[in-house]
């Protein structure tokens, strides 16, 4: 097949559609369902609980800034990646994606703008995430009548943008992979609390796998970047493993994302 | 207009469009018959882009639909009105096409009075939709972006009486200002009322094409009068036997 323009033909009378805008309507998409709404409204609730567990839990001692952030970036961990799931996963389960690959035919472009719409939303949750912990720490050091403590430098508030964006991505990934909302979404939590759980004793019982860890084990190399001394070979075990549960697995599913009949 | 030369399309040993060519020309509505499963939805989906052809070319204004720069301008699409999500309401439906297509926000509010949704029912999910109210949602979006060219696959489903005479008077309107209309129906009284011309299909290969009078005339009084009906049974029947 040819790409040549029969003679006669009109040429192109409309200008190709943007990226920008592409992203911005899957923006738009990953809030306007039911599911997106309270996805959204179920993170704002569980840090404002959070937020409220910590100020009325510690000790004086320990109601720290860093305190606040962590719980505040529980809910964030945990709901991002499904909204990555799911901005994926609905075209194929809801079977949207009928109308979304008709009004984009180049279905690569549809995937690039989700990806970058998820990313986007992540990043801009973070400092949401980091101003709500800081009013916490406020609200709760000066109710129990103590001076707040700001304990988390920008280089860790650096990592908690990065570990989300990470978590995001691999959300997304095993939705272009899976294609499959309940899939998509076990498989996440399979990869988020069974498999590190399975690392740590195959770690203890195994000596060859605690060479290979720290290159295969995402969420291993991922913990250093939460600690935020990362050393150059730590930066290493991240992009090969990045590249194991990222890279690969996105190659696999694009493939299969462009050439599967939409149905 | 839209061209459709020799296309095939095999499923391992299963060929489901079988060197079909048909064309659909501007100022009518090109009816596309055939019995279930043969091949009219595939062939519908290969013409824009959701289905690759085994071979054979399918073109829109003489390019590929995949090579529209922004095919809802061009070709109004609807394939199935039940793949919408269903979490979104009516009118958060289509501004989501408006926004793709760049077009004024205002459009949105037109397509809803056009098809005849109320601003009650185009604030519901999609999930308290009937199948004809979104089919009603499915041709406003196909409509939305002002296309010269709409491709139809089974739009009278699930619509009540008033809904067919809708539908049908909009095609023909829609064909008579110039517009190209490929609409797909295994009933057969809604393409005889509506359709200008005629392509058959039965088990994946065009059976008979042409003006629906000329076919009506072909067949004549030696088919039993039974009009397009007779026509389609015969040469459907014909094809399986």
């Amino acid at each position: 097949m040819t790409l040549d323009v029969a003679p006669g033909a009109a040429p192109a009378g409309y200008p190709p559609i943007p990226l920008r805008r592409i992203v911005t309507t899957e923006v738009r998409k990953l809030f306007d369902t039911r599911s997106g709404f309270w996805l959204v409204a179920g993170v704002g609730l569980l840090a404002l609980l959070a937020t409220a567990a910590v100020a009325a839990l510690s000790s004086d001692a320990g109601m720290t800034y860093r305190a606040f952030t962590t719980a505040v970036d529980y809910p964030l961990t945990v709901v991002l990646p499904v909204v990555a799931i799911l901005s994926v996963t609905s075209e194929w389960s809801q079977r949207s994606g009928l109308t979304t690959f008709t009004l984009v035919p180049r279905r690569g472009r549809v995937v690039a703008a989700k990806a970058v719409a998820c990313v986007g939303v992540a990043v801009a949750a973070v400092p949401l995430a980091l101003g709500a912990a800081a009013l916490g720490n406020l609200a709760g050091t000066s109710s129990a009548g103590i001076a707040p403590v700001w304990d988390v430098t920008a280089t860790s508030m650096l990592t908690i943008v990065g570990s989300n964006v990470l978590g995001v991505l691999v959300g997304f990934v095993l939705g272009v992979l899976l294609r499959s909302s309940v899939g998509a979404v076990v498989a996440y939590f399979v990869y988020a609390l069974v498999l590190p759980a399975l690392a740590v004793v195959l770690a203890g019982s195994q000596a060859w796998f605690r060479t290979v860890q720290p290159w295969v084990d995402l969420r291993y190399a991922q913990g250093t970047l939460v600690d935020g001394t990362m050393t150059a070979a730590q930066w290493e075990h991240l992009a090969a493993s990045a590249a194991l549960w990222l890279l690969a697995p996105l190659v696999v599913g694009l493939v299969a994302v462009v050439r599967a009949e939409v149905k | 207009m839209i061209a459709v030369d020799a296309l095939t399309r095999r499923y391992g040993g299963f060929t489901a469009v079988d060197d079909v060519s048909f064309t659909a020309r501007p100022g009518r509505v090109t009816g596309f018959l055939g019995p279930n499963g043969a091949g009219k939805s595939t062939t519908l989906r290969i013409l824009v882009g959701l289905s690759t052809a085994t071979s054979g070319t399918a073109t829109v204004g003489g390019r590929r639909y995949v090579d529209l720069p922004d095919p809802g301008r061009e070709v109004g699409v609807l394939l199935d009105a039940s793949a919408q999500h269903v979490g979104r309401t009516g009118r958060e439906t289509l501004t989501i096409a408006q926004r793709t297509m760049g077009l004024p926000r205002d459009r949105v509010e037109e397509m809803l009075a056009l098809v005849g949704l109320t601003p009650q029912e185009s604030s519901r999910r999609v999930r308290d939709y009937s199948l004809g109210m979104r089919q009603r949602l499915g041709i406003g979006t196909a409509l939305l972006g002002d296309p010269a060219v709409l491709v139809l696959d089974e739009p009278a489903n699930g619509l009540d009486p008033g809904g067919i005479r809708w539908m049908r008077g909009l095609l023909r309107d829609f064909a008579d200002r110039g517009g190209t209309v490929l609409l797909s129906s295994h009933l057969i009284h809604e393409i005889e009322v509506v359709a200008d011309d005629l392509v058959v299909l039965a088990r994946g290969r065009v059976v008979a094409r042409g003006p629906k009078a000329d076919l009506l005339r072909a067949a004549g009084p030696a088919a039993g009068g039974g009009g397009l009906e007779q026509l389609f049974l015969d040469l459907t029947e014909g094809a399986l036997a």
